[in-house]
């Protein structure tokens, strides 16, 4: 752990005497280890505290931690024979969308996923996480790939949004996005979505239509970002918290929208502190959502995604 | 009485004229900024007469201006949840929903209409951009899904006319679903074998580009229409470039491969109505699939 958020403060003060501690105590003497005993126990109740009550916004910073698990930490962990593919064969390659054949749980899958990247130089090269309309088209390509070897498609959501740039628009963004959807809603086999991080608009919901809509439990997902929302209807990008409240963006109030289907609890203090603990939930929820839809007749598959996208609605928080 | 003549009637004027003076006489075009004859604007279907801009018009000039005569039925809109986020910005949602009902006489941004264009039976759905900037909530949503469903009754086209800023933020994620939700009904449509045609109009950008609005089997804009996904504020803040001249303009997409065609809107009945004529001659080939009803009350023939 090397960031802390604002709000992990008190958090960071007592980790921080930890560690003098056993600093000082250097050759690890005993007479410490029952100190940083009651500190741990201190730092425990205090995240339980701190995460049981999250702000949205609070949940909008733990989802865009930079050392919360990105879509390559999963596919590292979870996919075996991971075979990347790339390129949208119309203009070129964007690597904010990571796309692959691969094994999960010994079964082939298409796994599609955007990557922010880790570091500043992993960051520009994955232009943290914005796709351009090559990355869509390259998932429509996967996605067509997927179904004609009966392969489930597996998507890891985790943007800020599709890139607004001259050359995405030139290249028709709005058209790639919606030409994703539009696939997502015509494909014949399985489609399980996970919101991992943030969820950022259009640019999230190209790749998460589908038969099972998961979020960790501190990912967000949102019609536009909170500081965006603000500087329009609030004239200030300082009313983000205001505008995260209001937008009703945290995996609780998804999960009462019926806009998912499933939350997957995070480990304690959010998947930053346990990145191998988040990765591993997100794989038995995965394997649990595949299961239930192996063996389900492609225009079933598809019907039944089309129903439950047209159901979104019926449910409110009014 | 032509059709054009009829469509400016005093009523439909006052309509959408209301925050003019109302014995104005002249309107100055905000493009060229020349003096024009109010009378003679109407007459040119709210196209400058001396530089070609077209201005903004309203949902139901439009569908006045395409359908034959200027006759059509609109259907009620289908009832949505209202403010389902109980969402409070510095105004609350539901105050900002009246007061755009009581100053449309809408009951949101969007009119659902069917008709004959050229002698077809066809569905118009235009977008009310007076209406909070023509947003798309769950009720712009769920009059699409009714739109292309009638289409599918009435075995006839569907026009859409777009006119949005995109998704309505005051109904979160709710309305960002629509973008899924409005593409099932015009897969549906295309399934029953029928034209999905596209006009944009100035200006159509965000979630509604991104979705219903850039699918359409035809893509036609209106000249000079702004059309995109990002705004151009938000793109030159994120490059800090200059934006090139003429960017996400009409001319531009085309230029760019992102329509068929650019129409002045003195010839889009005409454009549509040939596209029309050309795409309904052959016995349709419809991989017609059934799908279970949502409950809407749509007829199944035109209403008298
Ligand atoms: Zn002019």
């Amino acid at each position: 752990m090397n960031s802390y958020l604002d709000f992990e403060k008190p958090i960071a003060e007592i980790e921080g005497k930890i560690r003098e501690l056993r600093h000082l105590s250097g050759d690890g003497g005993l007479n410490i280890v029952e100190e940083v005993a009651r500190l741990q126990g201190k730092v425990d109740r205090t995240l339980r505290q701190t995460y049981a009550r999250l702000t949205p916004w609070q949940k909008a910073l733990v989802a865009r931690h930079p050392e919360r698990p990105h879509c390559l930490d999963y596919v590292a962990a979870l996919v075996q024979d991971f075979t990347p593919l790339a390129g949208d064969r119309k203009f070129g390659e964007d690597r904010a969308v990571i796309g692959g054949l691969g094994r999960f749980r010994g079964r082939a899958i298409m796994l599609i996923g955007q990557e922010k990247g880790r570091d500043t130089a992993e960051r520009v090269t994955h232009n943290f996480g914005m796709p351009n309309p090559e990355g869509y088209r390259k998932a429509v390509r996967l996605m067509r790939l997927a179904e004609r070897f009966g392969l489930p498609v597996v998507t890891l959501v985790d943007t800020p949004g599709a890139y607004p740039g001259i050359g995405a628009e030139e290249r028709g963004q709005a058209e790639a996005i919606a030409r994703s959807i539009e696939t997502c809603l015509d494909l014949r086999v399985p489609i399980v979505s996970i919101v991992i991080g943030e969820g950022g608009s259009g640019g999230a919901i190209a790749l998460a239509t589908a038969n099972k809509v998961l979020m960790l439990e501190h990912a967000i997902y949102s019609v536009i970002s909170p500081e965006g929302c603000a500087s329009i209807l609030w004239r200030s990008a300082e009313h983000a918290q205001e505008a995260a409240e209001a937008l009703k963006l945290t995996s609780e109030d998804l999960l009462k929208l019926g806009v998912i289907d499933e939350i997957i609890g995070e480990p304690l203090g959010g998947a930053h502190r346990a990145p191998a603990d988040a990765i591993s939930s997100v794989g038995e929820a995965l394997e649990r959502s595949l299961s239930e839809l192996r063996g389900v007749a492609g225009g079933d598959l598809r019907s039944r995604r089309r129903q439950k996208v047209l159901a979104i609605g019926q449910k409110t928080l009014g | 009485m032509s059709w054009l003549e009829r469509f400016a009637r005093p009523k439909v004027r006052a309509l959408f004229r209301k925050d003019d003076i109302p014995e104005k006489l002249w309107e100055k075009c905000p493009a060229c900024e020349q003096m024009i004859f109010h009378r003679e604007l109407e007459a040119q279907m709210r196209v400058c007469p001396h530089c070609g801009h077209h201005m903004r018009i309203d949902a139901r000039t439009r569908l006045s201006q395409l359908f034959d005569d200027g006759a059509f039925q609109t259907i009620e809109l289908p009832a949505v949840p209202v403010d389902p986020l109980r969402f409070r910005d510095r105004k609350r949602y539901p105050d900002r929903l009246r007061e755009a009902q009581g100053a449309s006489t809408l009951a949101d941004a969007i009119i659902v209409a069917h008709g004959k264009l050229g002698g077809h039976q066809t569905v118009i759905a235009a977008s009310e951009f007076s209406f909070m900037g023509g947003s798309m909530g769950m009720a712009v949503g769920e009059a699409l899904v009714a739109a292309a469903r009638l289409a599918t009754l009435q075995e006839a086209p569907l026009i859409v006319i777009p006119a949005s800023g995109g998704a309505r933020m005051q109904e979160g994620v709710l309305s960002l679903v629509q973008m899924a939700r409005t593409t099932v009904a015009i897969e549906e449509l295309r399934e029953a074998g029928l034209p999905y045609i596209v006009v944009l109009t100035d200006p159509t950008t965000g979630g509604v580009t991104a979705s219903f609005a850039m699918i359409g089997d035809i893509a036609i804009a209106e000249p000079g229409a702004m059309i995109g996904f990002a705004g151009a504020r938000v793109i030159e803040e994120t490059i800090r470039q200059q934006l090139p001249a003429g960017f996400q303009k009409a001319e531009y997409l085309l230029d760019h491969g992102m329509l068929d065609m650019v129409v002045h809107r003195h010839k889009l009945r005409e454009t549509l109505t040939r596209v029309i004529d050309l795409l309904m001659t052959a016995p349709r080939s419809a991989d017609v699939v059934a799908y279970p009803r949502t409950g809407l009350d749509i007829p199944a023939q035109p209403r008298a």
